[in-house]
């Protein structure tokens, strides 16, 4: 029942989107949010989902997959959309008036411009997450915050504990199966009963769970220590980041870009 | 009490591209109070098929018949257009796992991390208090399945079962099952991982309350060492399906067979089998070391007898 769940949702495929390097996406797609939020024209808005388009095209992630990425925060879409039409004050008379239900032509605008941001910024950051796979984005987090460690960030400290606990979401799926399974065989119902009764019922499946991750947790920090681990401090690496042609493209394509967005 | 299996197949992620057939029509049947080890290779379907023996899993197909009981009925969620209809159906469906697992008892591999009460008593009181038992009630139960695993009431109660040692552990976790009272035991690889000693006392314990209670006994393992010396039945599985299933002597005759679905007989079958092809006469379906030492003596001392040493 477990297995169904997928998380990171990376698309697996060789395409141009996918060769680039992960540190370019990364600030690549943080300029991409603060373009969102400069264009306040629907003109505009063509040219950044004639962009966000083409990455899609470019990714050959399919549409259908990364729309469908939009299904968990519909809910939230739909509410922005509401509490904009109906709170957003305006000048002149109301388009629509009930009772004390007024709704302004500038409520509607807002709210339209609310939505299409919204998706178009989950959108986005899919894009990232959808071509880049987990291990790449934090070597590609772990060098931007590089520079950070001047001032007592733990950069490698944080890009490593990311790479571990994605590492470990597959084994504690499994792991909360199979106790489950085993609990349910000793009589436990984790599917029935009013909210207090489940709440009550999982604990014979976290606390089993929270053992063993302590345990798997202090096995794997004997193992990485009997390999040596101390830190990044002059650790190389097995996959160099470079950058390639492809970088420079991506770099001249979005400066395009963002040019065209702060001048609409 | 008898299991009866029929036709049954199990499909993992049905009609997507990763399906898989985890079983391929099995048709089984175990009598009561017999002791049956199921061994084959990882991935062969074993887990899979005793985890439908107490409907933790749902057959693709066919049916499975527990002392008449048949378990496979009734598990699937329907769709009523009443919702009091509903509740009511989901009544029935709890009622009737709750059932199944009371008779079926199933002890997974590593039980030991299971354990989540403070004190060993509650961890063994949950199974029966789960099947709506008194406090009293459950703590006869209590009592009754400490001491079928060797383990002292008194004296083991009240510590936690996170400071007692690895086999200590496990005997709890399967203590907790056998509170429940099932009338068929499955245990899936009960000594995994113990020390000789702890794999010794495990399998006695099983063995003797497979004598003492007349239960019906299932054990996946992958030792045919220990398979040898308890089972009196085999049952082969490879891909899904049973390859082989007979008295332990019939099985491991079938070296070849078994060595070509990665299995191997018990080494001191191989040593009898290496004997007689060099012309020595004994007994090429000896499983155990205890019957090796017997024969070989007996045959070692008429020929010293009669003197003539080999």
């Amino acid at each position: 029942m477990l297995r169904d769940i997928t998380i990171g949702q990376y698309y697996a495929s060789d395409s141009v989107i996918h060769r680039m390097d992960p540190r370019f996406k990364i600030v690549a797609s943080m300029l991409y949010l603060v373009s969102l939020f400069l264009v306040d024209q629907i003109i505009a808005y063509l040219a950044v989902v004639l962009f966000i388009g083409s990455v899609i095209k470019l990714s050959r992630v399919p549409v259908g997959y990364v729309l469908k990425g939009l299904k968990p925060i519909f809910l939230l879409i739909v509410f922005a959309f509401v509490i904009n039409i109906f709170l957003t004050p305006g000048q002149g008379s109301p388009v629509f008036e009930v009772g004390f239900i007024k709704i302004y032509a500038e409520g509607i605008e807002r709210a339209f411009f609310m939505a299409i941001r919204l998706i178009l910024l989950i959108i986005g950051t899919s894009m990232l997450t959808l071509t880049t796979s987990p291990i790449e984005l934090t070597d590609g987090i772990e060098y931007l915050l590089n520079p950070f460690k001047k001032i007592g960030l733990p950069a490698h400290e944080l890009a490593m504990m990311m790479t571990i606990a994605l590492r470990f979401i597959p084994t504690l799926l499994e792991e909360t199966d199979k106790i489950m399974k085993a609990q349910m065989a000793r009589g436990a119902d984790f599917e029935s009963g009013n909210i207090m009764n489940r709440a009550k019922a999982l604990i014979p499946l976290l606390v089993p769970l929270f053992i063993s991750a302590f345990r798997r947790a202090d096995e794997l920090a004997m193992a990485m220590e009997a390999r040596c681990y101390k830190g990044g401090e002059g650790r190389t690496r097995m996959k160099v980041l470079k950058y390639s042609v492809l970088d420079l493209w991506g770099v001249g394509i979005v400066t395009l870009y963002m040019a065209i967005c702060v001048v609409m | 009490m008898s299991i009866k299996i029929t036709d049954l197949s199990h499909i993992y992620d049905r009609n997507t591209p990763n399906e898989t057939v985890a079983i391929d029509q099995i048709n089984l049947t175990i009598e009561s109070g017999q002791f049956v080890g199921l061994i084959g290779h990882t991935g062969s379907g074993k887990s899979t098929l005793i985890q439908h023996l107490n409907g933790l899993l749902k057959p693709s197909e066919g049916e499975i018949v527990v002392s008449g009981y048949n378990i496979t009925e009734g598990l699937d969620q329907t769709h009523s257009k009443k919702r009091s209809q509903r509740k009511k159906e989901a009544r029935a469906r709890k009622k009737k796992l709750i059932e199944v697992r009371r008779r079926v008892g199933l002890v997974f591999q590593y039980p030991e991390y299971q354990l989540f009460e403070e004190t060993v008593e509650k961890d063994v009181a949950f199974g029966p208090l789960n099947l709506g038992l008194s406090d009293a009630d459950a703590i006869e139960r209590v009592k009754e399945a400490l001491s079928l695993v060797g383990m002292d009431y008194n004296d083991y109660k009240d510590r936690s079962p996170f400071d007692l040692s690895g086999g200590q552990k496990r005997r709890v976790a399967i203590a907790g099952v056998l509170a429940m009272k099932p009338e068929v035991l499955i245990l899936d690889e009960p000594t995994a991982g113990l020390d000789p000693k702890g794999r010794d006392e495990i399998l006695g314990q099983i063995k003797h309350l497979h004598e003492k209670e007349g239960m019906t006994v299932i054990i996946v393992s992958h030792s045919m060492e220990d398979m040898a010396k308890i089972s009196e039945r085999l049952i082969v599985m490879n891909r899904g399906r049973i390859v082989l299933d007979g008295h332990p002597k019939e099985v491991f005759k079938h070296i070849d067979r078994l060595e070509e679905i990665g299995l191997a007989v018990p080494q001191i079958s191989y040593l009898a089998r290496a004997l007689v092809e060099k012309g020595f006469d004994i007994d090429p379906t000896i499983l155990t070391v205890e019957e090796a030492t017997q024969c070989l003596a007996q045959k070692l001392n008429r020929k010293t007898k009669s003197g003539e040493l080999c």
